[in-house]
């Protein structure tokens, strides 16, 4: 039996114990804590430029579009060890030109058309599925989708995920739950609109645009709010000054751009209401001038001779303001574009010395074949060089920044007009640059065509093509057709080139381990070094790859590089949709380069994801 | 010798009668556009007429047929001159999918234009793949060679099937 002293002596050593662990929940508590605030804070820094914590918020990495990753443990030296650590089939057939996200321990996937949404949770080492969401867009969506029916990926802000449809709908879903949160409907399918493009979020601002610059549509930049979904601006790229959202602010480099309205008055009458100008492609952010940088897509209908005048803005870049849409600046690449040269490529932007001068410069290599390299402030042409074989011009002058046509392949009604280097596609379609700071490269993937073409006469009918040009593409000076080029924009030259047999439809990946990534149309993913182009490592994936690479750091720790395959696209269209190649025109004139794709590779999308050992 | 050839002549006659058979009155167009498609006659009275698939040939690319299907290779609608049909090859069924439309994305064109003109774009559509007689199908293209002629083509087995891994 215990004494008295020994019950009150366990008592207390009972409340000592107690106090103990009291004081231990309460450092476990606020450890906890100090966690959430340490997470939710680099989240948002996150948004800033792409982390050192190793996560992917958006198709393009990084604001500046840089697509440059500071991990490093995978690098030159160990590449050849790269090995798939696991792989996920999206179920879909068609093109998957996605850039998968990863949040926190989450990997987002967008497919294409019918566009499901996939989280997969990467804690266990793979990817096991967390939620699915379908947002079932209109079957009928499919048939006004002029290159295939491709999603170029999501975005991430504040607990959203937020991707468009083909039918065009922009939707946001929880990202923990896959709950729709909202869903916009942003464009109308019966006048030919789709939307393929990967938004991108700035603040409470979701920036989308429309697809369906082959169908006559007029093409438009929204921005959404990020809390509600409601559109809070729309900036067309055609129609009057107040459409365009061209005001007070408006102060546009070149004098002959400073007239009213010329997005009427460079047209046809009315013919700016069905003239193109589509947003499908990327779009920039530069946090410290508060401005989006953003292209603008071809005119319609390709034929010429039915859309005299400069056709503004079509293949145009604008800085806007994104939280009004107001714009600041325009500069139109391709005045009176005759080959298909839409302008929706990326801005990469960087400050750069350029003639011993410090600028804050974007870079763009665009369709018609020049590597532009612009004042991101101005809208000032520094430089325009051609990476690639153009002969439909014959350079820009820096005075004016007008484009010098070659007059011998513009486009007649009724007769053939042959050897047209770039072809439609351009010297480069949407597949995106990445930039490595340290080799101060950009790498671009880009095709090697060329066309013979004939224009004739097409009517508008709402909700059908409105191209008028028939076209037939083949490969280009060489033989190959397609190109990775690592581009000094400083010294405005060609450090080093690749050559692949089919078109580079794949984005490219730089990272701090001087490896570049990109992948190719006959199934191969391939790690080259970034500062020689040297093949380092190469993986054969199930089907052509035509998705952008990524790389983060996973739960574990681990460096890993991820990219979607599943052969598609406007290139890939003779696989994915089955296409005839014994009609040279087939797919607006593509299928004819690409009749022995077909033997290299089978439709169907697989996302892979590699690791070292 | 010139009884065969006075033999021949009228048989070339004949056959060229019927390779050229115009009909100058036309039924009018339906005006409005139909909820429902009334039954149809199953012979397509321009199948067999050389004029009435030239008339096809060139509707094709009047309402953008050759935007979507290409000159039967497809972009982006199915290719035509293959042996895969998503709907059926026969004249009714590829009538059907004219006027009334498909799921994945093929537009209605019923009640937008003419019945007849529907038919020659049938009967044409149906050429691309060899599917009409040989000595009616068109010989030459007025633009671009960018394929042999609907005449050379030599008659796809028709297959009514979706091509593998379309949802």
């Amino acid at each position: 039996m215990p004494g008295a002293q020994e019950i009150v002596d366990w008592w207390n050593a009972g409340r000592r114990r107690h106090r103990r662990r009291v004081a231990a929940l309460g450092v476990a508590l606020l450890v906890a804590l100090l966690t959430i605030i340490v997470a939710v804070h680099s989240d948002h820094h996150a948004l800033a430029a792409v982390g050192e914590d190793g996560q992917w918020l958006r198709a393009a990495g990084d604001y500046a579009s840089t697509r440059y990753s500071p991990l490093a443990q995978i690098t030159a030296a160990n590449v050849r060890q790269l090995r798939p650590a696991w792989s996920f089939s999206t179920g879909g057939a068609r093109g998957h030109e996605a850039a998968p996200l990863v949040v926190g321990d989450t990997m987002y996937v967008v497919t294409p058309y019918p566009n499901v949404v996939y989280a997969l949770d990467l804690r266990a080492g793979g990817g096991t599925v967390r939620w699915k969401y379908e947002p079932k867009p209109a079957a009928a969506a499919q048939g006004v989708a002029c290159c295939d029916v491709v999603n170029r990926g999501a975005a991430y802000a504040d607990g959203r995920v937020v991707f468009n449809t083909l039918d065009a709908h922009t939707i946001a879903v929880d990202a923990r739950t896959g709950r729709e949160l909202w869903n916009t409907k942003l464009g109308e399918i019966n006048r030919g609109e789709t939307m393929t493009m990967a938004p991108l979020i700035v603040r409470d601002r979701v920036l989308v645009g429309n697809s369906g610059g082959e169908l006559g549509v007029r093409g438009w930049l929204a921005g959404l709010d990020l809390a509600t979904g409601a559109v809070a601006w729309r900036a067309y790229s055609t129609g009057p000054d107040r459409d365009v959202l061209i005001g007070r602010a408006f102060r546009p480099f070149y004098a002959a751009d400073r007239v009213p309205n010329l997005g009427v008055t460079t047209w046809p009458a009315e013919a700016w209401r069905i003239g193109g100008g589509t947003m499908w492609g990327w779009i920039s952010y530069d946090p410290e001038l508060d401005l989006v940088y953003h292209g603008t897509g071809n005119p319609g209908p390709w034929n010429p001779d039915q859309r005299p005048g400069d056709n503004k803005w079509t293949s145009a870049i604008f800085a806007r303001r994104p939280a009004t849409g107001e714009a600041v600046w325009a500069y139109q690449l391709s005045p009176h574009d005759l080959h298909d040269y839409d302008g929706i490529n990326e801005q990469i932007l960087l400050d750069l010395d350029i003639k011993g001068r410090r600028r804050k410069v974007l870079v763009r290599p665009d369709r018609n074949g020049y590597v532009y390299v612009m004042d991101r402030a101005t809208g000032e042409v520094l430089s325009a060089t051609p990476f690639a074989h153009v002969n439909t011009s014959k350079g820009v002058d820096l005075a004016t920044g007008q484009l010098s046509l070659n007059d011998e392949k513009t486009p007649v009604l009724g007769k053939v007009v042959r050897d047209i280097c770039p072809a439609a596609p351009g010297a480069k379609d949407w597949q995106p640059s990445a930039w490595s700071p340290r080799t101060g490269l950009l790498y671009v993937p880009h095709q090697n065509l060329c066309m013979d073409v004939e224009s004739v006469e097409t009517g508008y009918i709402a909700g059908t093509p409105f191209v008028g040009m028939n076209v037939r593409m083949y490969s280009g000076p060489g033989g190959h057709r397609g190109e990775v080029t690592a581009w000094d924009p400083v010294n405005a030259r060609a450090a080093w080139k690749l050559k692949e047999p089919f078109p580079v439809w794949s984005g490219a990946l730089a990272t701090a381990g001087d490896v570049v990534f990109y992948g190719t149309m006959d199934r191969w993913f391939k790690a080259v070094d970034a500062k020689t182009g040297e093949l380092l490592w190469r993986f054969q994936t199930a089907s052509g790859i035509i998705g952008q690479p990524i790389t983060y750091r996973g739960p574990d720790g681990k460096q890993y590089v991820a990219v979607l395959d599943g052969v598609g696209g406007w290139a890939g269209a003779i696989v994915s949709a089955d296409l005839d190649p014994r009609d040279t025109g087939a797919a607006l004139g593509f299928v004819n380069a690409m009749r022995d794709l077909p033997a290299h590779t089978a439709k169907g999308g697989t996302l892979w994801v590699f690791a070292l050992p | 010798m010139s009884r065969v050839a006075a033999l021949a002549c009228v048989m070339l006659a004949l056959v060229a009668c019927e390779r050229e058979h115009r009909r100058f009155s036309e039924v009018a167009p339906a005006s409005g556009r139909p909820t429902h498609v009334t039954p149809q006659p199953s012979r397509n009275p321009a199948e067999g007429n050389a004029w009435a698939i030239a008339q096809g040939k060139q509707l094709y690319e009047a309402y953008n047929c050759n935007g979507c299907h290409a000159n039967g290779g497809g972009g982006m609608g199915p290719a035509l001159m293959d042996a895969t049909w998503l709907y059926g090859s026969e004249p009714q069924d590829v009538y059907t999918s004219i006027v009334e439309g498909r799921p994945n994305g093929m537009p209605a064109f019923g009640g937008r234009i003419p019945d007849v003109q529907v038919w020659q774009l049938v009967a044409y559509v149906r050429s691309m793949s060899g599917q009409t007689r040989f000595d009616v199908r068109p010989a030459r293209s007025d633009h671009m060679r960018v394929k042999e002629s609907e005449q050379a083509r030599r008659p796809e087995r028709p297959v009514t099937a979706a091509p593998s891994g379309r949802p």
